[in-house]
């Protein structure tokens, strides 16, 4: 298991490749990568803030389920911060299980987590001014299916 | 003392990012009590809790959390990961 708060840009590909690299007794691994949305060519930049501590308790104990309840092999969390451009990774998950639908449902439950229970803040810098984004009620709804 | 941190639009409104604050409040919600009554910058942002979340000691916690033995508080928006 690991996980990474970082403010460097990663290599999807070397990430998904190194990580496969390492499971032994699985037969599925699934990867997801959220990436910075250019709203139409207007966003400049966007900035995440985090609380440094609490983020990566936050995310190891939602780790920790993962693992126990899907039985992974294994599980890698990215997640960015600070300022990002259009296109910029800004995270990535990937799960490793003996079958997919295990791995799928891990991924999904820890982005969902990811979502409204890692303390990250965005904010959109366009031409026009800034603006935080949003929560949206979608995403606190969507840990109710967990 | 406690340390009260902010982010997000809480910082921003409030104008810094933590603070060590000498306090008697029993629980967060007295302790937003006593920090609205200090300045409008606080009053503003804490004028709706519905827009607001609470951590105890890098935990999620409730408005009626008592802060006994408690060190650190922090005031943010939901949060917007992933």
């Amino acid at each position: 298991m690991r996980l990474s708060v970082q403010q460097d840009s990663f290599d999807l590909g070397h990430e998904a490749n190194a990580f496969a690299a390492g499971i032994t007794g699985a037969g599925a691994v699934v990867t997801f990568t959220g990436v910075v949305r250019d709203n139409g060519g207007k966003l400049a930049a966007m900035e995440i803030e985090h609380y440094p501590g609490m983020t990566e308790k936050a995310i190891s104990g939602i780790m920790d389920q993962a693992m126990a309840r899907w039985s992974l092999a294994d599980a890698l969390v990215i997640h960015r911060y600070g300022r990002l451009v259009a296109n910029d990774p800004i995270m990535m998950v990937a799960t490793a299980a003996r079958h997919r639908a295990d791995a799928f449902a891990a991924a999904e439950f820890l982005m969902d987590y990811l979502k409204s229970r890692a303390p990250f803040w965005k904010k959109e810098i366009g031409a026009d001014g800034s603006e935080w984004v949003a929560a949206r009620d979608e995403d606190e709804a969507a840990l109710t299916r967990w | 003392m406690i340390d009260v941190m902010y982010f997000a639009w809480v910082r921003e409104r409030i104008g810094l990012p933590r603070e060590r604050i000498e306090t008697d409040a029993a629980t967060v919600a007295d302790l937003i009590d006593e920090l609205k009554a200090r300045e409008p910058r606080y009053e503003m942002a804490f004028a709706d809790l519905k827009s607001l979340r609470v951590a105890l000691d890098q935990e999620l916690s409730s408005f009626d959390a008592p802060l006994a033995g408690v060190r650190e508080v922090a005031f943010f928006p939901p949060m917007t990961g992933g």
